[in-house]
């Protein structure tokens, strides 16, 4: 073309990005990598291909790890983090500035790199991946430095195995190497098949900046890699990744004592009511569902428009889609790139081809040939549609309208997600009423995808837990210091040979809904005090009992939405009652444990003052990120909470998992100690008069083995808690994978409730952190 | 995708060649007008992605460059203005870069989109510029500020048009907008578009004062609604001129009221933009939103007094491959 022709037509024209350079590192490598461990090289064995997408051009050969490459990883790890661990935070944050440093340094490197692996337009992985990257490692700096004096009495839990996806390859290695890091872990990074090399170049630079040997290793692999690090020796398994891995990963660690964060996949709403700023929310569409070709796990992928605005704004849509380029990702001047790899592209394709409901709107845009979808709407869906229930994970969007704003907030909860969501209002009391009521770790009015090291991320629901970023990320890779001793198994007192039965019959029944309800079953056991006296009979719970318990828990709405202060007023009247009759329930105590009761019945008043005081305190943050506007962390209650309870000391120790729990908004299914549950019958009389609204808290007494096992497999409890003296922790675990339920277990440890049983980390269990970002600005 | 006739080499060489239909303006609808949403920090954020979302290079940032400088109303706009000081920006109008630049880069017949003056200097600016298609596009109603009686501002109108100005840049009564008084600017703004007569008229809503970019979006509205053929950001006086976001909202109402009326209206960025970069970025955002129409000098035009510089340097560095220098180039 001329340029008198170009004056003319004024098309755009190539503007590639050069690769020399990110070509001559793999070249200097010989195209082939081995894995990077103990701080080199290993040798090259059993190899793949690891190619480019956009051209299905072989960029390197790369090396299937085996459970030896792990094993040694994870040796190397495991001696780097005796040492590492004991660095002090000062030297590990000058670490982790020069990774910034170094990742800023080689900047344009890391970018081509991760386009020609991945297949994401050069513009993300240079303007938003890889600064991204660098702000993470600053950050995380920052807290290596702040953390001993912030976090004292933690420490690091050991060595991360980390198990990240391919449609963010760095800025996941990032999420994961930065907080672990900085707290004093050494990590094993298993990066995706599809596109292990940014990892790997940043393995090699790492050495720049004085990392010790074995701090961070990578070994390459598939699938059966990532399940033998899982599997290995590790502390902790982070996993970034699809809620189907995330599931098995749960299940392969159930009761192994292995720390667990999830970060997992979602549908997430994108509501558009009727204010808002329709151009800006069509913009915000594009860097929801066509950023990184739609393969992004929080993506607004459900589309949400108030129906009298519907047309305009799908009209609208369909001509900002076909303004979109579709090409070479190392274009400058492209939007959309290429699917990462042609099996992706085929699940895609298969998933839109399948649909047969609403209208397909495809962008009016050239599709190169090979690994490219174009960006794609599908209106006129309904929920049932199985595309707005499945993740595509590609550039398609599936939309639906609402009518008023409690109908969107269903639509959005519609989900066995619950990633992230955006809402667009001009509205302020609209968006401030929706943002909380939607179930997701992180919302954004006005705005999509928007990241920081500062502000937590990560799910609810099936979207996986624990959150990265911040010091709520920070967390998860610590522990408190000291080993907990194990917990012995605490026997109910068995039947005399002599029965001494006094007194009129007392029937302990399970509270269910603020009601006294006799077992299901129709089962009951008797309560023997050490003496051989008969103290009461308590119903033996079953599932059913559980069944209606989480549906009583679940009709207590409003507890959640009720005022700190409020709740405050009902445990302090709570406290109150238990008071007025505490020389009965030592009594109660004494007489089915032998010991005296009066120290743990005061202890249990204390910890419900603790608690009550809490119920207005446990505040949210407003994070510093670097947008005009804030960043609001959110501690709101996880929903419904199941908790097994301490054997040891029967009434404090349900206080102690009751209080928090109810503290932060939450209704529990409280199962009282299997040996001693008396103490638990009686406080429902105590709750009866101390206007706990019915549901809030529920008591369903009965065998832990059992009703643990419904419990934890039951969808529509979000937490189950065990502390029970009985083996469950593993049962807990392996059952919660069903809906990837938070789970806090003992991992059969024993706990001082008296020393050790209040604290943050209770407050911590029984809330999500919920990110909600408010840019503001007129 | 909407699909609109290419025009021919001919056709933009004899700039400006007008190729729509004027906007005859609408009823005032202030219903359309009170829906108005813009949010701030979203238009900040997309404008902020601008840059780096489009990349012209070589040969067709070259010639994206050529099509920069017909789009620019070459602006001189000072108190000391003389004969001598318009027939020299005339001149580089009509020949804005050096003949051996436009051979080597295969092309002819490239000007300015027009000469923007004040009143005084409209007729030296017409013969200045006999023989040639560029017209003269002159500030008027008591530019910058707006504020000189009513009944003269009119008159200034009719004033230059009789002088010959083809284009007449009227700037809105601020008040109007600050107070919300769209009726008020409504009427001024049908009237002074009744007193151009044939000459195009381009609203200077002066968006710089207008503290919102809601209040620039309903101000741009309520113009097109009575009749303006552009809408132009600033009058390059004001402390913040054109700016991406202003623009952003702007031309979205401007899609907006083709949509709702058929009828396309120009846009006139002025003010703050002089690199040949800040251009194509600026060409880009308009090819994207509103699509190739808006990349002709009669639906858009950069109001600039330094941009021309900057780009006959990119335009040698091209054919040469050398950085260039300022006094390599004629002064305009």
């Amino acid at each position: 073309m001329t340029i008198r022709d170009i004056f003319q037509t004024m098309d755009y024209g190539p503007a590639p990005e050069g690769s020399a350079e990110a070509m001559d590192w793999l070249k200097a490598h010989d195209n082939r990598f081995g894995h990077w461990i103990d701080g080199g090289w290993t040798k090259p064995h059993q190899t793949f291909a690891t190619k480019n997408p956009a051209t299905g051009t072989e960029l390197a050969q790369v090396t299937q790890g085996t459970e030896a490459d792990v094993a040694a990883a994870v040796k190397a790890a495991t001696r780097a983090q005796a040492k590492w661990g004991r660095t002090p935070g000062h030297e590990r944050a000058r670490i982790l500035y020069a990774l910034a440093r170094l990742v800023q340094k080689h900047s344009r490197l890391f970018a081509v790199l991760e386009t020609l692996d991945n297949g994401k337009p050069i513009r993300e992985s240079r303007d938003i991946d890889v600064p991204l990257v660098a702000r993470h490692f600053y950050y995380h700096a920052g807290l290596a430095q702040l953390m001993d004096s912030e976090l004292p009495g933690m420490v690091p839990v050991g060595v991360c195995g980390a198990v990240i996806p391919w449609n963010f390859p760095l800025l996941m290695l990032a999420w994961k190497v930065a907080p672990a890091l900085a707290a004093g872990n050494t990590v094993v990074l298993k990066p995706a098949e599809y596109t292990p090399l940014t990892a790997l170049l940043f393995a090699e630079i790492s050495r720049e900046a004085g990392l010790p040997k074995g701090a961070l290793n990578v070994v390459t692999g598939d699938g059966a890699t990532g399940a033998a690090l899982v599997a290995a020796d590790v502390a902790k398994v982070a996993f970034t990744g699809s809620t189907e891995v995330g599931r098995r990963i749960r299940e392969a660690t159930a009761g192994s004592g292995k720390a667990l964060t999830l970060e997992l996949g979602g549908k997430s709403p994108y509501i558009v009511f009727d204010d808002a700023d329709l151009d800006s929310a069509i913009e915000g569409l594009v860097d929801a569902i066509w950023f990184n070709q739609g393969q992004v796990c929080c993506a607004g992928s459900r589309l949400l428009v108030q129906e009298g605005v519907a047309e305009r704004f799908h009209q609208k849509l369909k001509r900002r889609m076909d303004g979109l380029r579709i090409g070479d990702p190392l274009d400058k001047c492209i939007d959309v790139g290429a699917v990462v790899d042609p099996v992706q592209l085929a699940t895609i394709t298969a998933m839109v081809d399948g649909n047969t409901e609403g209208e397909t709107y495809r962008a009016a845009t050239p599709v190169p040939a090979g690994c490219f979808y174009p960006p794609t709407l599908i209106t006129g869906l309904s929920a049932s549609s199985r595309l707005m229930q499945e993740e595509i994970f590609g550039p398609v969007l599936v939309s639906m309208t609402f009518r008023t704003p409690e109908e969107a907030v269903a639509l959005a909860n519609n989900t066995r997600y619950g990633l992230a969501a955006s809402v667009w209002t001009e509205n302020l009391n609209l968006a401030l009423d929706i943002a909380p009521k939607i179930k997701a770790g992180v919302v954004w009015v006005n705005a999509t995808n928007l990241f920081d090291a500062a502000a937590g991320f990560g799910g609810v629901r099936e979207s996986g837990f624990g959150r990265e970023g911040g010091w709520e990320g920070l967390m998860a890779y610590l522990k408190p210091a000291g080993t907990a001793k194990p917990l012995k198994p605490v026997a109910a007192v068995p039947a005399p040979n002599e029965a001494v039965v006094e007194g009129i019959d007392r029937t302990a029944k399970l509270y269910i809904g603020g009601k006294q309800a006799r077992p299901d079953g129709g089962y009951s056991k008797a309560i023997w005090s050490a003496r051989g006296k008969l103290l009461g009979h308590v119903g033996i719970g079953n599932r059913k009992d559980i069944r209606n318990a989480v549906e009583a828990a679940h009709a207590a709405k409003g507890w959640g939405k009720a005022t700190g202060h409020n709740r405050a007023q009902v445990i302090y009247y709570i406290a109150e009652n238990l008071a007025a009759r505490s020389a009965e329930f030592a009594a109660r105590l004494r007489d089915m444990t032998g010991r005296s009761g009066e120290a743990e019945v005061a202890a249990s008043i204390q910890r419900l003052f603790t608690y009550a005081a809490w119920a207005d305190k446990f505040d949210g943050v407003a994070k510093s990120v670097p947008i005009r506007g804030v960043a609001l962390a959110m501690n709101e209650p996880v929903g419904v909470i199941g908790a097994l309870c301490p054997d040891e000391t029967p009434l404090l120790g349900l206080v102690s998992l009751m209080a928090p729990a109810i503290a932060m908004g939450n209704a529990v299914v409280l199962v009282p100690s299997e040996a001693f549950p008396l103490a638990a019958t009686d406080l429902y009389q105590v709750l009866d008069t101390s206007d706990v609204p019915g549901g809030v808290v529920n008591i369903v007494t009965g065998g832990h083995a059992e009703l643990a096992k419904t419990l934890a497999g039951h969808m529509d409890v979000d937490a189950v808690w065990s502390f029970s003296a009985a083996d469950v922790s593993g049962l807990v675990e392996k059952e919660a994978a069903s809906n990837l339920k938070r789970t806090w277990v003992n991992y059969g440890r024993a706990r001082d409730w008296t020393a050790e049983g209040e604290g943050r980390a209770f407050l911590r269990a029984a809330t999500e952190v919920k990110t909600i970002w408010v840019p503001y600005g007129e | 995708m909407q699909t609109h006739p290419t025009p021919t080499v001919a056709a933009t060489d004899l700039l400006p060649q007008v190729t729509h239909v004027r906007n005859p303006g609408m009823p005032l609808d202030l219903d359309w007008v009170a829906g108005v949403q813009a949010n701030t920090s979203a238009i900040e954020r997309r404008c902020a992605t601008l840059p780096g979302r489009r990349s012209v290079k070589k040969e067709f940032q070259a010639a994206w460059l050529l099509k920069a400088i017909s789009l620019i109303d070459l602006t001189t706009l000072s108190g000391d203005d003389t004969p001598g000081r318009v027939q020299r920006l005339c001149a580089k109008a009509r020949q804005p870069v050096r003949a051996d630049l436009l051979e080597a880069l295969g092309m002819s017949g490239i000007t300015t989109g027009a000469v923007c003056v004040y009143h005084e200097m409209v007729e030296t600016a017409v013969r200045a510029l006999e023989g040639t298609s560029i017209p003269v596009a002159a500030v008027s109603t008591g530019f910058p500020a707006g504020l000189s009686p009513y009944r003269l501002r009119i008159a200034e109108i009719g004033e230059s048009v009789k002088a010959g100005a083809r284009e007449i840049d009227i700037v809105i009564s601020r008040r109007h907008v600050l107070t919300g008084n769209w009726q008020a600017l409504y009427d001024e703004m049908a009237e002074m578009r009744e007193a151009c007569g044939e000459a195009h008229v381009k609203a200077i809503l002066a968006t710089g004062e207008l503290g919102t970019l809601r209040n620039v979006e309903r101000a741009s509205l309520v113009c097109m609604m009575a009749g303006a053929d552009f809408i132009k950001t600033s009058t390059g006086k004001e402390s913040v001129n054109a700016t991406l976001p202003v623009s952003l909202t702007m031309i979205r109402a401007i899609r907006d009221y083709e949509d709702r009326t058929g009828i396309k209206v120009g846009y006139k960025p002025a003010g703050g933009i002089s690199k040949a970069k800040d251009a194509l970025v600026y060409l880009s955002l308009m090819k994207d939103e509103l699509g190739l129409p808006w990349l002709q000098p009669d639906l858009f035009r950069f109001g600039a007094s330094s941009l021309l510089g900057d780009i006959e340097r990119q335009l040698e560095h091209f054919v040469t491959g050398r950085y260039s220098a300022a006094n390599r180039h004629p002064m305009g």
